[in-house]
């Protein structure tokens, strides 16, 4: 195996600065979208840029946009490895974010250290559940569970909708004609520590941790191993006595749980407050959407998805300055996330291309040596489930 | 509530996603499973509407819809029929990167009137009792054409013989190969079909059913629940044109609900407050699931209807196909 590494660590470099390229060729496209729109694109990639990165603060923006990315990205790790599509973490973020806020708005009198812990196991948990439906559809209904978690978005949407206006509406404007649909602030002692001046949160660093938890779980425990192990293949775990309907629910639960986690760090650390404007991303700002973005880019591996997350939350912050500077709708973000991804899943023939020939290339060199990726390699990257 | 109104809202709301569904269920047949939907009806909303003000004709609105949805669907017949890329991801990014064009192209077209698609009675028909009146006046032409396309799209699958070479490409396509089918022909021809008919009803909306243009809220998510319309009826189109319309007519209910004060002799709830209208407003998505549930287990007891190369990429020359 030494020796086969040595040689090539070529073609494994073009592996890995495939997303690179895959960005850069969106960004091209994204110049050419821009001169259509009649804006130098030029201008705009710089005011991006600085939007982004061009100061403490904006650094500090994109940071605290890439943290539910992540979040939300290592769920989606854990559920895509499975074989589990889950593009429900945008409601999964909602009711995970409603849970925790009623948690902090109900136990008033306890002391901040008590109450985030328990806020945050309740994001998580109501994300779990939120996942945690289609998931058992899908395990003992057989219903396809992209289209189950979209219509569980809309479901926790309006449940928020209804929420906000109704039994969780703020006090204060409850009296008022008005009327926002917002609930009340968090006190500041359930607030998460900021590195101040900047809206950077503690979230972000629990996000980076929780990322290296993933990467153990899915690497280095039976449950890991077995979400794995059905997303490669359900028949085989189930003759090796896999129960496979139970690791089909896990991997939606624990996915949603993620996203719920996002959706409570929304509210403790940058909002302190849950407010709806009827719609999803009025919530989220899409990262139930752009975390799959952000673990696909990353190779659904979760280290790999924390320079993804950054790269993306880097994208929505820059699209907000290039907005202002050039008066370009940030939604054109929304298209280049979607021609990165195409881009990056395009590019993938080459590397399943090259790996076939490199194992026809082995098994010509050594007679009678079982091909298809025996031994083991410990660093294999399954392809993205279908 | 008057059951005729609602016959009739139905049917017009219903046609939107009878066209986007009989479009997923070609696409689906050729073995290509397309998530996109909902990009390209958003697109072609958009661009039907924005065609629509800038020249005055709706429909050539119509037409720029068609072909927009179809272009934006070729991109996906590109990376998963040449570059044989996963379906689910490449029709994720095509919802993207669909509703991120749309929403770009389609700034400031809120609150813009242009022509709308002109609504017709159909002389004969609409003078049947009760039915005519409901399905056969002051509908657009589009409506009428949905009446048309579903009994077409079946006899074309089950009876003709470029229908037989759909199934064949979608169920086996090794076998169809070898019999000189143009597999990947085929593929791209029903992924493009199946994005102009969904960039259709982009534009059905946008010029006749709910005109207007409010950025992502003109679909709604239509696209999505046509996706799982197409389940639901087993990659059927006269099922695919039934649930629609049941589908429709839902919604407008829906709607009515919230009006008189008093329902069945009871206080309306609605009526008293109205953020319990907010319930309603989910309902359609949670029938979804369960016409899902039912839809799925009727597939799983005939252990048939999903086409069985549905998903699965074809690469000439390898085994297993």
């Amino acid at each position: 195996m030494s020796k086969s590494s040595q040689e090539n660590w070529l073609p494994k470099l073009i592996d890995t600065a495939l997303p690179v390229f895959a960005t850069a060729a969106a960004l091209l496209v994204g110049a050419i979208m821009l001169l259509l729109l009649k804006v130098n694109p030029v201008e705009a990639y710089k005011a991006m840029w600085d939007g982004a990165f061009g100061s403490q603060n904006a650094l500090a923006e994109t940071l605290v946009k890439a943290t539910p990315l992540l979040l939300v990205g290592l769920g989606i790790c854990i559920s895509f490895r499975g074989d589990v599509i889950n593009i429900g973490g945008e409601g999964q973020m909602i009711v995970g974010a409603i849970l925790g806020t009623l948690v902090g708005l109900t136990l008033v009198d306890w002391p901040g250290w008590a109450v985030i812990p328990i806020a945050v196991v309740a994001g998580f948990i109501g994300g779990a559940i939120w996942g945690g439906i289609p998931g058992a559809l899908k395990a003992y209904f057989n219903v396809n569970e992209i289209l189950s978690t979209v219509m569980m978005n809309a479901i926790a949407v309006q449940l928020m909708n209804f929420l906000l206006r109704g039994p969780m509406i703020d006090p204060s404007q409850a009296a008022l004609a008005s009327k926002i649909p917002q609930t009340a602030r968090l006190l500041e002692a359930f607030r998460l520590p900021r590195w101040v001046p900047t809206r950077l949160h503690l979230g972000a660093l629990i996000a980076v941790v929780l990322a290296v938890l993933v990467y153990f779980l899915l690497w280095r425990t039976t449950w890991g191993y077995r979400i794995r192990a059905v997303g490669q293949n359900p028949d085989a775990s189930r003759y090796a006595g896999v129960k496979v309907k139970n690791y089909i629910v896990l991997a939606l639960v624990l996915s949603g749980a993620f996203a719920g986690l996002a959706g409570v760090m929304q509210v403790y650390g940058v909002n302190y407050r849950m407010i709806t404007d009827g719609s999803a991303s009025g919530f989220t700002g899409s990262a139930g959407f752009n975390g799959i973005v952000a673990a696909l880019f990353g190779q659904l591996h979760p280290i790999g998805t924390i320079p993804a997350s950054i790269l993306f939350g880097a994208l929505l912050v820059g699209a907000n300055k290039m907005q202002r500077v050039v008066q370009v709708p940030s939604a054109l973000i929304t298209a280049l996330n979607g021609l990165v991804v195409v881009f990056v899943v395009s590019s993938e023939i080459w590397r399943r291309r090259r790996q076939k020939r490199r194992m026809a290339v082995a098994v010509s060199e050594v007679e009678g040596q079982p091909p298809e990726g025996y031994p083991p390699d410990p660093d294999h990257q399954p392809e993205v489930p279908a | 509530m008057n059951f005729e109104i609602i016959l009739h809202a139905g049917i017009a709301t219903g046609s939107v996603l009878l066209f986007a569904a009989i479009g997923e269920i070609l696409t689906e047949r050729s073995g290509i499973l397309n998530l996109g939907v909902e990009g390209m009806m958003l697109l072609g909303a958009m661009a039907g509407f924005g065609t629509s003000l800038a020249t005055n004709s709706a429909w050539l609105g119509v037409a720029v819809a068609v072909l927009a949805g179809g272009l934006l669907s070729l991109a996906h017949g590109l990376v998963t029929i040449h570059f044989q890329a996963d379906q689910v991801v490449s029709g994720l990014s095509l919802t993207f990167l669909g509703t991120g064009l749309a929403l770009v192209l389609g700034e400031g077209l809120t609150g813009q009137t242009p022509p709308l698609l002109l609504d017709y009675n159909i002389p004969v028909l609409q003078s049947i009792p009760f039915l005519g009146p409901a399905l056969f006046q002051d509908h657009g032409l589009l409506v009428y054409a949905g009446y048309l396309l579903t009994p077409f799209t079946w006899f074309y699958i089950q009876k003709t013989r470029p229908g037989m070479h759909l199934r064949a490409v979608g169920e086996k396509p090794a076998a169809a190969d070898t019999l000189g089918v143009n597999v990947y022909g085929l593929r791209y021809l029903y992924v493009f079909v199946g994005g102009c008919l969904a960039g259709l009803s982009g534009a059905l909306i946008s010029l006749s059913v709910s005109p207007g243009w409010y950025s992502s809220q003109t679909t709604s998510g239509q696209g999505w629940i046509a996706i799982a319309l197409v389940i639901f009826a087993q990659w059927n189109p006269f099922r695919a044109a039934l649930g629609g319309y049941l589908f429709g007519m839902l919604r407008r209910l829906i709607l009515d609900l919230q009006g008189p004060r008093l329902l069945f002799g009871l206080v309306n709830p609605l009526y008293v407050n109205s953020n319990y209208s907010f319930f309603l407003i989910m309902t359609p998505y949670i029938l979804t699931i369960i016409a899902l549930i039912f839809g799925s287990r009727a597939i799983a007891k005939k252990r048939a209807g999903s086409p069985s190369a549905l998903g699965i990429p074809y690469i000439r020359g390898e085994r297993g196909q």
